[in-house]
C-alpha cells in the first residue's frame, strides 16, 4: 500500500503536467468557442440597447390579455417654436375649472427643452403627450417615449424637446389622458390566443394519438429481445415474401369488389342502418364458429376447409359493414341540423370519419389480406421444409427463393423508378430484379436447407435504421413536406407531428420492450402460448407504465413542437406567436408565450396524476 | 414415458452446459434433479420443453421426439408440460387469476387472445386450482401484491391449468423459508400423488429430496453422476456429486 503511494508521489510530476495541459487545452477550446458565438457584452453596455431591453422585457412581462373601456381627457395648450419677433407671447389664462396645461416657457427654439404642468386631471392616468401644428392639425408628433403619467391629486410635470417644427402660427401641445372605467374585459389578442392555444392542443393530442397507435407494433418489431428468437427456414420466408405482394393485389382487388357492392346503398340512410347492424353482427357470429376458443383435438380436413370459408365470408361482411359505416356517417354528418349550428364540428367528425375510413379501407383490406396470404404461405413453407427430403427442400428453396429475391428487389427498384423517373428499365426492374434473384439463389445454395435464418434480426436491422432515418429528419422539415402535400394549416402540423412521433416513440418504446424481465416471458412461453400471446399476456402488461409517460411526454413535446410547426405554416399558436414578434408586437407575444407556458405545466401536473393512476 | 437419450447443450461461446445425458422417467413419478448451481439442471428442465433448443441427442415423450417438433406440434406439447419456476415468473402488473388464466394459452385460439377473452369453463376452473392452493381470496389481487409463497402457489396453479401430464420444477423452492418449502412441495407431491402427473424438481436440499423424491438423477458439471433412490446417496455419492470438499447439512 504504502509502495503504491510512493509509486504515486513519484509519478506526481508527470502527472501534474499533464493535467496543466489538459486545463489548458480546455481554456483553449473554449477560448476557441468565445470567438466562434460572438461572446461579447460591449453592446449591451450601450443605452440605446440597455433602453430597447427594458422595454421589451416590460412588455412581456405585460401579456396584452385585459382591457378596459377607456374615456380621454384631451387638454390642449397653445406654444410658439421660435419665439414670434415682438417677444415672449402672452397666452390666455387657461380655464381652470377643468383640466390645464402649463408650459413653460410659452415658446422656444426647436430642440429647446421646455417644461409642461398638468393640472386638475383624473388621478393615477396616463397617454401620451402630442404636439399639433397650427398649419397641420392632423399631423400630429408624439412627444417623449413614454406616457405621462398624473399622481394621485391630477398633477403631472414633465419634460420634453420641442420638434424641428418653427412656425410663426400659434401650434399646440395636446395631452390625452386615458382612463379606465367599468370592469376588465378580453383583448382580441387573449381571444385569439385561446382560440389558437386549444388548436395547438388538439392538433398535439391528434398527432399522440395516431402516432401511438402506430408506434405500438412498430416498438415490437424493433425489440432485440422479441425479435431474436424469431427464426424460420428458407421455403418459409421466401413464401412469405411472395405472399405480401400477392396477398396486398388480391385483398385490394376484393375489397374494392366489396366496395362495388355497397355502393349502389350509399345514400340510403335506412339501408346503412340496418347493414352497420346486420353486417358485424353476421360477422360476429361466423367468427365464433369458425375460431372455436379451444380445440382439443385437431379438426378433420373438411372441417378446417369450412371454417376458412366462413371466416372469408365473415371478413368481407365485416368490410362491407365498414364500408356502410363510413356512408353512414358521411350522410349523416351533411344532414344540416339548423337549431343546432353549435353542433356543426360533430357533423364534420363524422363525415370526415366516414371519409377516411372509405379511403383507408381498401389499403386495410390488401394490408390485412397481405398479412394472411404471407404468413399461411409461410407456414406451407415451414411444413415443406419439415416434411420433405433435405434434397427435394433444396431445389424447394432455389426456385422460390430466387423468385421471391426477384420479387423484392424488382418492387424496390418499381419504388425507385417512381421517385427518381430513371426512366430505364435495365436499371430499375431488370437490374434488380437480377441482383434479388442472384441473392435468393445463393441463399438457397449456400445453407443447409434444413437451417433456419434469423428472419427477425433482420427485421430487426430494417425496422432500426427506417426509424433512426426518418427520426433524424426534424418534424419543422416534415411539417414543409405536408404543408405542400395537404396546404397550409394544422392538419399539416398534426401529420407531420405524428410522423415524428410514430418514429421517435417507436425507439423509447422499443427500449423499454427490451428491458422488461423475461422471467415471465419464459412462463408465458412454456404454456405453449405463440408469439402473439406471450406480447399480449407477458410484454404487454410490463410495459404499460413506461408506454403512458412516454406517450404523455410525447404529448407535451408535440405542444411545443407545434408552436415551433406554426412558423413553417403547421398550424396552431407558432403562426400567432411569430406574426406578432415580427410585427415587435410584444405584449401580444408574451400573451401566447404565457399561454404555451400554463398548457405545459398544466399537462405536467396532468400526466403526473395519470402515471400515478395507472402504474 | 420421458425417455432422454444423449442429450448434449452447447451454449454459444463454448460452454458445455449438458454432457451426453441418458436417462428415463415413468410416468407418474417424482423425480428430483439435484446437483450444484451450475451443474446444468435448469437448462436440463428448459431443454425438455424447449425453452432452451439442445445442440443433440433425442428427448422422447411418449415415444415422440420432443426435439424434432414443428412450432405447430410444440405449441400442443408445451401445454401438456407445466412449469413452475425459482422466482415464479408471474407477471406482476396483472391479477392473480389472469396470471392463473395465462395456463389455459396453450389451448386458446390466439385470436380470442387478441381481445383478452378466456371461455367461462377456464375462468370456473381457474377459481378452482386457486382453491386447490388455498389463495383463493386473492384471486382479484395484483401479483406482485402477494408474498413469496403465495406467488409461487399461483404458479403451481397456473401449470395445473394446463392439464399437464408432466410438471417442471425448477427450484421452486430455493427462494422460500423452509416452512413455505415444505408447504409448496406438499402441494406438488399432492399433484403428483392424486393427478399421477409426473413431476421433474430441481433441489438443492437433501433433507426435500429424501421426504419427497421417488427417485434422483445427479448432475455435476453438465454429466449424469448419479441415478438412483434417494436413500442410496452415501457419503461418497455425496462427494461424487457435490465435489471432494463439500460437507453435509441438515
Amino acid at each position: 500500500m504504502t509502495e503504491q503511494n510512493n509509486k504515486n508521489k513519484k509519478a506526481s510530476p508527470w502527472k501534474s503536467i499533464q493535467l496543466g495541459l489538459a486545463v489548458l487545452f480546455g481554456i483553449v477550446v473554449y477560448a476557441y468557442g468565445f470567438q466562434i458565438t460572438k461572446v461579447d457584452l460591449e453592446d449591451l453596455r450601450s443605452e440605446r440597447r440597455q433602453e430597447s431591453l427594458t422595454r421589451v422585457m416590460r412588455a412581456l412581462a405585460k401579456p396584452e390579455i385585459f382591457e378596459y373601456e377607456q374615456t380621454e381627457e384631451i387638454v390642449n395648450s397653445p406654444v410658439y417654436i421660435t419665439c414670434p419677433a415682438s417677444g415672449e407671447p402672452t397666452l390666455p389664462e387657461p380655464d381652470k375649472s377643468g383640466p390645464y396645461l402649463v408650459i413653460a416657457p410659452a415658446c422656444a427654439e426647436p430642440g429647446e427643452t421646455v417644461q409642461v404642468e398638468g393640472f386638475n386631471f383624473a388621478p393615477n392616468v396616463s397617454g401620451p403627450l402630442r404636439f399639433v401644428p397650427g398649419s397641420d392639425p392632423a399631423n400630429v408628433v408624439t412627444l417623449g417615449r413614454d406616457n405621462v403619467e398624473t399622481d394621485a391629486s391630477g398633477h403631472f410635470i414633465y419634460e420634453f424637446v420641442l420638434p424641428e417644427r418653427p412656425s410663426d402660427d400659434v401650434q399646440f401641445i395636446r395631452a390625452t389622458l386615458k382612463q379606465n372605467v367599468g370592469a376588465p374585459r378580453l383583448t382580441q389578442t387573449a381571444k385569439d390566443t385561446w382560440e389558437k392555444i386549444v388548436e395547438t392542443v388538439f392538433l398535439a393530442l391528434l398527432a399522440t394519438t395516431f402516432g401511438t397507435f402506430l408506434a405500438i407494433p412498430l416498438s415490437f418489431v424493433a425489440a432485440r429481445n422479441l425479435m431474436k428468437p424469431v427464426r424460420s427456414p428458407l421455403a418459409s420466408i421466401a413464401f412469405s415474401l411472395l405472399g405480401w405482394p400477392l396477398g396486398i393485389v388480391i385483398g385490394y382487388v376484393i375489397v374494392r369488389f366489396v366496395e362495388g357492392l355497397s355502393a349502389p346503398f350509399a345514400g340510403n340512410i335506412p339501408i346503412n342502418l340496418v347493414s352497420i347492424i346486420a353486417a358485424p353482427a353476421l360477422m360476429i357470429f361466423g367468427l365464433r364458429w369458425a375460431l372455436p376458443q379451444e380445440e382439443l383435438v385437431k379438426p378433420s380436413t373438411s372441417m378446417q376447409l369450412m371454417r376458412w370459408g366462413v371466416l372469408f365470408v365473415s371478413v368481407l361482411l365485416g368490410f362491407f359493414g365498414l364500408f356502410q359505416l363510413a356512408d353512414l356517417s358521411k350522410n349523416l354528418g351533411q344532414i344540416k341540423i339548423e337549431s343546432f349550428e353549435w353542433l356543426a364540428f360533430l357533423g364534420n367528425f363524422l363525415f370526415q370519419t366516414g371519409d377516411i375510413v372509405s379511403i383507408i379501407t381498401p389499403a386495410l383490406g390488401g394490408l390485412a389480406a397481405g398479412g394472411v396470404l404471407s404468413s399461411f404461405m409461410g407456414k406451407i413453407g415451414q411444413r415443406t421444409t419439415e416434411k420433405l427430403s433435405p434434397a427435394t427442400v433444396k431445389l424447394f428453396n432455389i426456385v422460390f427463393a430466387t423468385l421471391a429475391g426477384a420479387t423484392v428487389f424488382g418492387l424496390l427498384g418499381l419504388l425507385v423508378e417512381w421517385l427518381y423517373q430513371i426512366g430505364n428499365p435495365t436499371y430499375t426492374v431488370w437490374g434488380p430484379g437480377i441482383t434479388g434473384g442472384v441473392i435468393g439463389l445463393a441463399l438457397a445454395i449456400f445453407t443447409n436447407p434444413k437451417d433456419t435464418l434469423p428472419t427477425g434480426l433482420v427485421i430487426y436491422y430494417v425496422t432500426r435504421t427506417f426509424l433512426n432515418g426518418l427520426r433524424s429528419i426534424e418534424a419543422l422539415v416534415m411539417a414543409i413536406v405536408f404543408v405542400i402535400a395537404v396546404g397550409i394549416g394544422p392538419f399539416a402540423g398534426m401529420m407531420a407531428l405524428a410522423l415524428h412521433t410514430i418514429v421517435s416513440l417507436a425507439k423509447l418504446y422499443s427500449e423499454q420492450v427490451e428491458s422488461i424481465m423475461a422471467g415471465p416471458l419464459e412462463a408465458i412461453q412454456a404454456t405453449g402460448a405463440n408469439r402473439l400471446q406471450t406480447i399480449i399476456y407477458a410484454v404487454v402488461p410490463q410495459i404499460v407504465p413506461p408506454y403512458i409517460s412516454y406517450t404523455m411526454y410525447r404529448w407535451d413535446i408535440n405542444v411545443r413542437m407545434s408552436t415551433i410547426i406554426g412558423f413553417v405554416g403547421g398550424g396552431g399558436i407558432g403562426f400567432l406567436l411569430q406574426q406578432n414578434i415580427n410585427l415587435l408586437n410584444y405584449r401580444a407575444a408574451s400573451a401566447q408565450m404565457f399561454a404555451i407556458a400554463i398548457v405545459v405545466s398544466l399537462m405536467d401536473y396532468v400526466s403526473s396524476v395519470m402515471r400515478e393512476k395507472a402504474v | 414415458m420421458l425417455q432422454i437419450k444423449n442429450l448434449t447443450k452447447i451454449y454459444e461461446g463454448g460452454v458445455k452446459a449438458l454432457d451426453n445425458v441418458s436417462f428415463d422417467v415413468p410416468d407418474g413419478q417424482f423425480l428430483a434433479v439435484i446437483g450444484l448451481s451450475g451443474s446444468g439442471k435448469s437448462t436440463l428442465l428448459r431443454c425438455i420443453n424447449r425453452l432452451i433448443e439442445p445442440t443433440d441427442g433425442e428427448i422422447l415423450w411418449n415415444g415422440e421426439d420432443i426435439t424434432k417438433a414443428s412450432p405447430e406440434e410444440m405449441r400442443r406439447i408445451r401445454r401438456k408440460i407445466g412449469m413452475v419456476f425459482q422466482h415464479f415468473n408471474l407477471v406482476h402488473r396483472s391479477k392473480v387469476i389472469t396470471n392463473v388464466l395465462a395456463g389455459r394459452l396453450g389451448y386458446i385460439n390466439p385470436a380470442w387472445s387478441l381481445l383478452n377473452r378466456f371461455p367461462k369453463d377456464d375462468i370456473q376452473k381457474a377459481i378452482k386450482q386457486l382453491e386447490r392452493v388455498g389463495i383463493a381470496d386473492k384471486a382479484d389481487h395484483r401479483a406482485d401484491e402477494l408474498s413469496g409463497g403465495q406467488q409461487q402457489r399461483v404458479g403451481i396453479a397456473r401449470a395445473l391449468m394446463q392439464d399437464p401430464d408432466m410438471i417442471l420444477a425448477d427450484e421452486p423452492v430455493a427462494s422460500l423459508d423452509p416452512v413455505l418449502a415444505h408447504s409448496i412441495m406438499k402441494h406438488l407431491e399432492d399433484i403428483n400423488d392424486k393427478d399421477g402427473v409426473t413431476v421433474l424438481c430441481s433441489l438443492h436440499f437433501l433433507d426435500l429430496v429424501h421426504r419427497y423424491a421417488d427417485r434422483v438423477v445427479a448432475l455435476n458439471q453438465g454429466q449424469l453422476v448419479f441415478e438412483g433412490l434417494p436413500s442410496e446417496i452415501d457419503d461418497k455419492k455425496f462427494k461424487d456429486i457435490y465435489g471432494r470438499d463439500a460437507e453435509r447439512v441438515g
